[in-house]
């Protein structure tokens, strides 16, 4: 039985004890619903609630508990020796899941029967050829132990998914039953339910922290796993990156950071002057009619994908700088560059930094204008020595945001910087960031055991702590700022 | 205060004529609104070359260079027992009509009495694309009474000649290339003459799947829309009631305690972090640590729902502060309980500002590529998925993953199906204006 089977028999006990519900409440009233305490359809509600609910939780935890408590299993049965060298356990389990998924559909494309599969051994010679026969490609040979694990974590399986359609069934009877049995004309079942729809509500809430203690969690966890493998010291203060893929690689975060840092510093460099005198003009000079038309399609371009920021790196500017100013200038040759992708990032961080500012500008109290023009000031001059040193803080703030915002950019950089990791000055030379190094070491098939892999899940906690900080650190600041006029 | 005029002596003779500092302020003044323009029209004109660069660069994509054959279905090699079983038929591979659609082209060149000078068989069988065969193929499979028959197909042309057609491919570079020779350039020019070979609207670039990197003609994002698609659904359907769910705890219920602050200094913080943080959250969790599919739409769509979740319950929760308290006291006045009062007015109230919310949330899912990318949504898939388990690309996926190849038709298609994903994304933000601009209230 599939699980959207499942699904939708919880879904369809549900339903039912909804009218199950309202009958019987009107039942229970002898025909006379001003009897009942709530209106038949609370009760209905209180039902469909006890019945669905509790079981499709059950649902949910059995599926993220079940693959656990198999792993475990099997493990168990593997010895020492089964583990090839330099390979792990987890290799091994993943064959031992993928034998049993071969050999379920051995059996279900009738190429072998459940006596046959109890019957055979891993000696079996063509297991190996009858494997590949239904799509399942092994790298090595089938080992006993494995063999066993495997069909042992079939038997499980298949014992387990019974065992979990009954449970979750069974689970929504006894609460159909359990809520049909409460109600009566006392029963206060719109208390009930809106109580239980409000703890359906802090759950709801509760999803935003569990997002961000999976990501702390699934960080820090492979990133020990890491750092048992490869020393920190090397990995904080190497100042080469230098992966090979057979060990002894040179993983030291210093070029990364290097060009993720060059950069973000060339795109805020070139978004921060733009957004901020935009933003300036837009709100302190600009006729209406200007405003209405300008503000709107700079705030386009926050909504252009990164992916077509990307694109466009790749396509036209990094060929454009390649050929009117690396080459003439004998700086470069190639046409990816800090440059090219800071350039076209600090186009994506113009309206981030203009609209910010513009909050910020606009929070400035009119009564430091009126007070600067009385004394015969222009206004520009009340906009630099007035409007700006009041908005510096909220601007700092914006422009801290803008920075963690360029530091956390993946497609602009991976399609623009490059893949080399070198720690240079050379604006019009290839170099690489954090996030581009995260996505090259975990696209294509990687195996979750070498340094290589995991270096990935160091640099996104790299990635993480870093943007956070600076998050925290900007909200606060333009807090402070906001307060300050409030 | 001092005399000025102590300080500056002979400062002005008349108010109508400025002196050298008020001059110079003036001057600073225009230099000032000067800046400002210039760095209004830097933020204009970057979004006018950018769109620009995407339109030129991929418009072209939508028209591909088609060759029009008469196609004789030659019995002998098709189907040589005669009883056109499709099951013997299959038999014959794409190489056996390969042959087929290689003699009608040399057919067609003999009747219209086309020479150029050094014409080889391969240069002829090189003009027409490798997926030609497969689709006299399954035209024939599909309907075998078409055998011994001549039929007129229309079948794609190279790569590198449709390239020649829309001048990526020049003379000159043809000498350089090896897929191309001047001479296939020559032919081609006599078919254009002829009217054999044309330009015209190609489907297969919307709906058809993705083709290997040697023959970019037949590549298409049909399976690279469906999967963004069943994305978006999961996305929708967890994103809006869970998101609608926690908006209105935190703004209708939650006490004013370290608890709720912790949530909402949570969400505020989920926003920030980098979408690439996200993958590696779908990667460990939901991959390694559950063991769901790589490549499949459900792993994409749990990973965007988390994301745009913060997006989704800050405007939901603005929505609802929106909504003034009169309306929420006037109902409890006359009974209600809190719960109604919420859901048969407040929310009703604020449905507009949370769909226009959802719409922006959603819209922002569909570009994301970053997390996908880790997820292993950069697989090369050839199947339309049937479900949300099955493996699938997704469109801003397709478009990285085309710019990764060698040739440079990739490029137009990648600008091609960014244009189309830019459709999507200008029509969602259409939908949100319309929606704000009708049903938005003001109190």
């Amino acid at each position: 039985m599939t699980v959207s089977v499942l699904l939708f028999i919880i879904l369809a006990i549900g339903a039912a004890g909804y009218a199950l519900g309202v009958r019987r409440a009107r039942a229970a009233a002898g025909g006379d619903t001003r009897k009942l305490h709530s209106l038949t359809g609370y009760h209905g509600q209180s039902v469909l609630l006890f019945s669905a609910v509790p079981a499709l939780v059950l649902l949910g935890l059995w599926l993220v508990l079940q693959p656990l408590y198999l792993d475990h299993r099997a493990g168990a049965m593997i010895a020492v020796a089964d583990i090839p060298e330099g390979g792990s356990l987890d290799l091994v389990l993943a064959d031992v899941r993928r034998v049993a998924e071969g050999l379920d559909l051995l059996v279900a494309s009738g190429g072998m029967t459940e006596d046959d599969l109890a019957a055979t051994g891993a000696a079996d010679s063509d297991l190996k050829a009858r494997l590949g026969g239904v799509g399942v490609a092994l790298a090595g040979e089938v080992g006993e132990g494995v063999f066993e694990a495997a069909r042992d974590y079939r038997h499980a399986t298949h014992g387990l998914s019974l065992a979990m359609a009954a449970a979750t069934i069974a689970a929504a009877l006894a609460g159909l039953v359990f809520a049909l049995r409460r109600i009566g004309t006392d029963y206060r079942a719109r208390n009930v339910s809106e109580g239980f729809v409000l703890l359906l509500f802090i759950a709801s809430s509760l999803v935003a922290v569990l997002t961000t203690v999976g990501i702390v969690a699934s960080l820090l966890i492979e990133s020990i796993h890491f750092f048992r493998l490869y020393p920190a010291r090397d990995f904080l203060f190497s100042l080469t990156w230098n992966p090979q893929f057979r060990g002894g690689s040179d993983l030291g975060i210093w070029p990364l950071l290097w060009g993720t840092l060059y950069v973000s510093f060339v795109a805020l460099l070139f978004a921060v002057p733009v957004g901020l005198l935009s933003a300036i003009y837009l709100s302190e000079y600009a006729s209406r009619r200007l405003r209405a038309l300008a503000k709107p399609a700079i705030e386009v371009l926050a909504g252009i994908p990164t992916i077509v920021y990307g694109l466009f790196a790749l396509v036209t500017v990094g060929p454009f700088l390649r050929d009117w100013f690396a080459q003439p200038l004998g700086l470069g040759s190639g046409s990816s560059s800090v440059m090219t992708a800071g350039l076209v990032m600090g186009i994506m961080l113009i309206p981030f930094v203009s609209s910010l500012s513009d909050d910020i500008i606009n929070a400035v109290p009119q009564s430091l204008r009126d007070g600067s023009y009385g004394l015969g000031a222009t206004q520009s001059e009340t906009v630099r020595q007035v409007i700006l040193p009041a908005a510096l803080p909220g601007i700092v703030g914006a422009v801290l945001l803008a920075a963690s915002r360029a530091i956390g950019e993946t497609m602009i950089v991976v399609m623009g910087a490059g893949a080399a990791a070198k720690l240079d000055l050379n604006p019009f030379e290839a170099m690489t960031t954090i996030t581009v190094k995260i996505v090259s070491q975990l696209t294509g098939d990687t195996e979750f055991a070498s340094p290589e892999t995991l270096v990935a899940f160091a640099l996104g906690m790299a990635l993480f702590v870093f943007t956070l900080g600076l998050n925290i650190v900007a909200l606060y600041v333009v807090r402070k700022y906001r307060e300050q006029y409030e | 205060m001092t005399d000025a005029s102590a300080i500056r002596p002979g400062i002005r003779a008349s108010l109508m004529t400025p002196d050298t500092r008020t001059r110079r302020r003036n001057a600073a003044e225009a230099r000032f609104r000067l800046y400002g323009r210039i760095a209004i029209a830097i933020g204009l004109a970057a979004l006018v070359v950018l769109m620009g660069s995407v339109l030129a660069n991929g418009l072209g994509s939508f028209r591909q260079s088609f060759l029009t054959l008469e196609v004789h279905l030659d019995e002998k090699v098709l189907d040589k027992s005669g009883a056109r079983d499709p099951e013997a038929m299959k038999k014959v591979t794409t190489i056996g009509y390969g042959k087929i659609v290689d003699a009608a082209l040399k057919a067609t060149i003999a009747a219209e009495g086309i020479v150029v000078e050094g014409l080889t068989d391969k240069d002829v069988s090189d003009m027409i694309s490798k997926e030609a065969a497969a689709l006299v193929r399954n035209r024939v499979l599909a309907d075998p009474a078409l055998v011994g028959q001549t039929v007129a197909f229309k079948v794609l042309a190279n790569g590198r000649i449709d390239g020649y057609l829309k001048g990526r491919v020049t003379m000159d570079s043809a000498e350089r290339d090896s897929n191309v020779s001047p001479r296939q350039l020559e032919l081609a020019d006599a078919l254009v003459a002829r009217g054999i070979l044309a330009k015209s609207f190609n489907a297969g670039f919307i709906t058809g799947p993705d083709a290997s990197e040697l023959r970019p003609e037949a590549a298409g994002m049909g399976i690279a829309i469906l999967g963004s698609a069943y994305m978006m659904l999961v996305v929708l359907f967890l994103s809006l009631p869970i998101g609608v769910a926690a908006s209105i705890y935190l703004e209708e219920f939650a006490p004013k305690n370290r608890f709720t602050d912790l949530i909402e200094v949570n969400i505020s913080n989920l926003a920030a972090v980098p979408s690439i943080v996200f993958g590696i959250l779908g990667l460990a969790i939901f991959i390694n640590f559950a063991h769901l599919p790589q490549s499949a739409p459900v792993v994409g769509g749990l990973v965007l729902t988390l994301m745009t979740l913060p997006t989704v319950i800050i405007s939901t929760r603005a929505a609802l502060r929106a909504v003034p308290p009169s309306i929420r006291d006037a109902a409890l006045g006359i009974g209600a309980s809190k719960m109604q009062a919420i859901f048969h007015h407040v929310l009703p109230l604020a449905a507009p500002g949370i769909l226009t919310g959802m719409i922006i949330g959603l819209a922002q899912a569909l570009g994301e590529t970053a997390p996908l990318l880790l997820i292993g949504m950069v697989a090369f898939v050839r199947d339309y998925p049937g479900g949300l388990f099955d493996p699938a690309t997704a469109l801003p996926v397709q478009v990285y993953n085309w710019t990764q190849r060698a040739d440079p038709a990739f490029v137009e298609r990648a600008s091609g199906a960014i244009i189309v994903l830019m459709v999507f994304l200008l029509a969602m933000n259409m939908a949100a204006i319309v929606l704000r601009r009708r049903f938005e209230r003001r109190w």
